[in-house]
């Protein structure tokens, strides 16, 4: 798209709604959030660059191919799912640790991982989707 | 759960405290295994050489893990592994029994077939769109809808092999994949959202979803509950699902649509994951309504068998014949649920075995004359029997089973259902068993005629765009059919272990105990 004012704001906007989205999937775990809306926002994020510069610098600015991505979540929630294959329990079993990290106590988890991975898959996938369809606009 | 740490907290009351043993694993690995795996080959997507052979390695590890599960099954009873070991029914229970196992292992013994027959088939921009990542994704749905014991979840892995097959069956774009593509999409749609909303209205009946849960109330509740309705919308769904007449007609309008290796895939797995649900809940869910229903399933099944012989042979086109066949099939396994006999549903269950096989290896010998004749229409093949004998005599072996003949494997669970229909008093349904298996061998013997015996076509065929033009390697085209044609001649000739494997899975399902006993260790007592 074309205007000014939407082109000058969309890079800050994106780059503000993908800090907004790693929050949200942060904080799901006991609060309203995590992998999967957090995945949205992120994909949306992307979606409004794509919009207002191009395809074209999407797929530059994120690097990888997004269904690798998608690939890549889905890799991680199995692989966090399996985890639990060490500790006697069945598949996917939350398992927790507290390490203090510069006295923090910090609450990690097989939880943690596995909605990264629906996070990255849902970033990958939606991205895909709207990539394409942006990119058939443009012709 | 978010508890610091050092705080004791009592989980018996929410969780699973027993340990869960490694061969306990069986249970989840080959799901799990299947998703991880077709993530894996989907960022390898470039890699077009490697796929294939990283695929069937990733094929046969399945095999083993599925393997490894039947004989776990076998030997120590019905297996149940609840998911992050919250207490069932509220955690996600995976339950595999006999039934289940078996069903599992022959489905991946097939997808190894396809695996290696697509080294041939599909080409490299086949395998750049993914056909291997959608071929474990479809795998992780069908394992998953044999192994789970939640019944929304079986509607998740219906969802997981649904999208995956959409994927598969548009491979190539052509304008005719997308006609059938639509139609294939559109009704089975039709149907998920039937067992959707049959899926709601039984939690609001039951508030559960954990099967061994549903089959314990039903039985207690009686007729206080309407489970009838509920009986014949997941009748209505499963029916769908599996192809049976009146809601078959998407099979046949889009099965000879993809490659040849998807739609033998397609054949051999889908609808009988269809039929494995309609024996999960009609059978071990809601037996008192089943009986109700008895006469309406014998009906269908008579009519499916009958007008599926029958389109196959109104049908020149060898892969359309193939899937009225299927649909004739589909027919044969509604006739054990009919009964609902030990002895009726063993049949049904063998035959469900024997169609995976057969009708798979059948799509196969279909390409595979449509590559020596450049042509899928039995009017312009010609000849093969002259110029292919091998070749010739492995279709033959296929023919004959396909219409349960002696000594394949169709013969058995034909004779069997005969015998239990006989057993039963219903005449008409072991009649038309037998009409349908001669009716079958005409259609048949037709393409037999046709396309094996005729002396070839000298006129050059137009050549459709369907057909790859690489040129047939013999090893590594015959191997996966000769397999699949092995295990129909070896079962054929020695049926008695898997009959017994059949009969033990049927008691099971009548006798839900050892199911229920696997979910619940206490309640059962």
């Amino acid at each position: 798209m074309q205007t000014l004012i939407f082109r000058t704001v969309a890079p800050f906007l994106s780059a503000l709604m993908v800090v907004f989205s790693i929050f949200v999937l942060l904080r799901g775990h006991n609060e309203p959030g995590g992998g999967f809306i957090g995945g949205l926002i992120a994909a949306s994020a992307l979606a409004i660059y794509g919009i207002a510069c191009g395809v074209t610098p999407v797929r530059r600015a994120i690097y990888f191919h997004p269904m690798n991505i998608a690939s890549f979540g889905v890799m991680l929630g199995g692989a966090a799912g399996m985890i639990s294959i060490f500790f006697g329990v069945p598949f996917m079993t939350g398992l927790w640790v507290y390490p203090n990290i510069l006295g923090v106590e910090v609450a990690l988890s097989t939880v943690l991982f596995f909605d990264i991975g629906v996070y990255f898959a849902v970033v990958g996938t939606i991205t895909s989707v709207a990539l394409a369809l942006e990119e058939r606009d443009e012709i | 759960m978010a508890a610091p740490s050092g705080a004791a907290v009592d989980i018996s009351q929410a969780m699973v405290v027993a340990e869960a043993p490694l061969a306990d694993w069986l249970v989840i690995a080959p799901v799990a295994y299947c998703l991880m795996a077709g993530a894996g080959l989907m960022m390898l997507r470039k890699y077009v050489k490697l796929q294939p052979r990283l695929a069937v390695f990733g094929l046969l590890a399945l095999v083993a893990m599925t393997a490894g599960l039947l004989v776990h099954v076998l030997s120590g009873g019905t297996v149940t592994v609840t998911m992050g070991r919250w207490l069932p029914p509220f955690g996600i229970s995976f339950s595999v029994d006999i039934l289940g196992a078996i069903l599992a292992f022959t489905a991946s013994l097939v997808a190894l077939a396809c695996g290696l027959y697509a080294a041939q088939d599909v080409d490299k921009t086949g395998r750049r769109y993914g056909f291997y990542p959608l071929l474990f994704l479809m795998m992780a749905g069908v394992i998953g809808a044999f192994v789970t014991g939640d019944i929304f979840n079986l509607y998740v892995w219906f969802e997981v092999l649904l999208i995956a097959s959409f994927g598969l069956q548009i491979l190539g774009s052509e304008r005719q994949q997308l006609d059938g593509a639509t139609k294939y999409a559109l009704l089975n749609l039709v149907a998920t959202t039937i067992f959707l909303i049959a899926t709601g209205f039984l939690y609001g009946i039951f508030g559960t979803l954990n099967m061994a849960d549903i089959a314990l109330q039903a039985r207690e509740m009686g007729a206080t509950a309407p489970l009838y309705t509920l009986a014949a919308l997941y009748l209505l769904a499963f029916g769908m699902k599996a192809a049976a007449f009146p809601v078959a007609f998407w099979l046949p309008a889009s099965y000879h649509t993809p490659k040849v290796v998807v739609s033998a895939l397609f054949a051999g797995l889908l609808t009988k994951v269809g039929i494995y649900a309609l024996l999960r809940t009609m059978i071990m869910l809601f037996p008192e309504q089943r009986d109700e229903l008895a006469t309406l399933i014998a009906i269908v099944a008579v009519v499916t068998m009958i007008l599926g012989t029958l389109g196959a042979l109104a049908q020149t086109d060898y892969r359309r014949l193939l899937g009225y066949l299927v649909v004739s099939g589909i027919g044969v396994m509604l006739a054990g649920i009919a009964l609902a006999t030990p002895l009726g549903l063993s049949g049904s269950i063998f035959y469900a075995l024997h169609s995976i096989i057969v009708m798979t290896a059948l799509y196969m010998a279909a390409g595979m004359a449509a590559r020596i004749g450049r042509s899928f229409s039995i009017a312009q093949l010609g000849g093969i029997y002259r110029s292919h004998v091998l070749f010739a005599a492995i279709s033959l072996v296929l023919f004959l089973s396909v219409s349960g003949l002696p000594p394949f494997s169709g013969f058995w669970p034909k004779a069997v259902l005969v015998k239990a229909s006989l057993d039963a008093g219903i005449w008409w349904l072991a009649a038309s068993i037998l009409v349908t298996g001669f009716l079958t061998t005409i259609a048949v013997g037709r393409v037999w005629a046709h396309a094996y015996w005729k002396p070839a076509d000298t006129t050059p065929p137009e050549s459709p765009m369907m057909i790859p033009t690489a040129t047939l390697r013999p090893s590594a085209t015959y191997l996966p059919l000769i397999g699949l044609v092995a295990l129909t001649a070896v079962f054929g000739l020695y049926p008695e272990p898997l009959l017994v494997l059949t009969e033990r899975s049927a008691e099971q399902l009548l006798d839900p105990g050892s199911y229920i006993q696997s979910v619940f260790p206490e309640a059962a007592q």
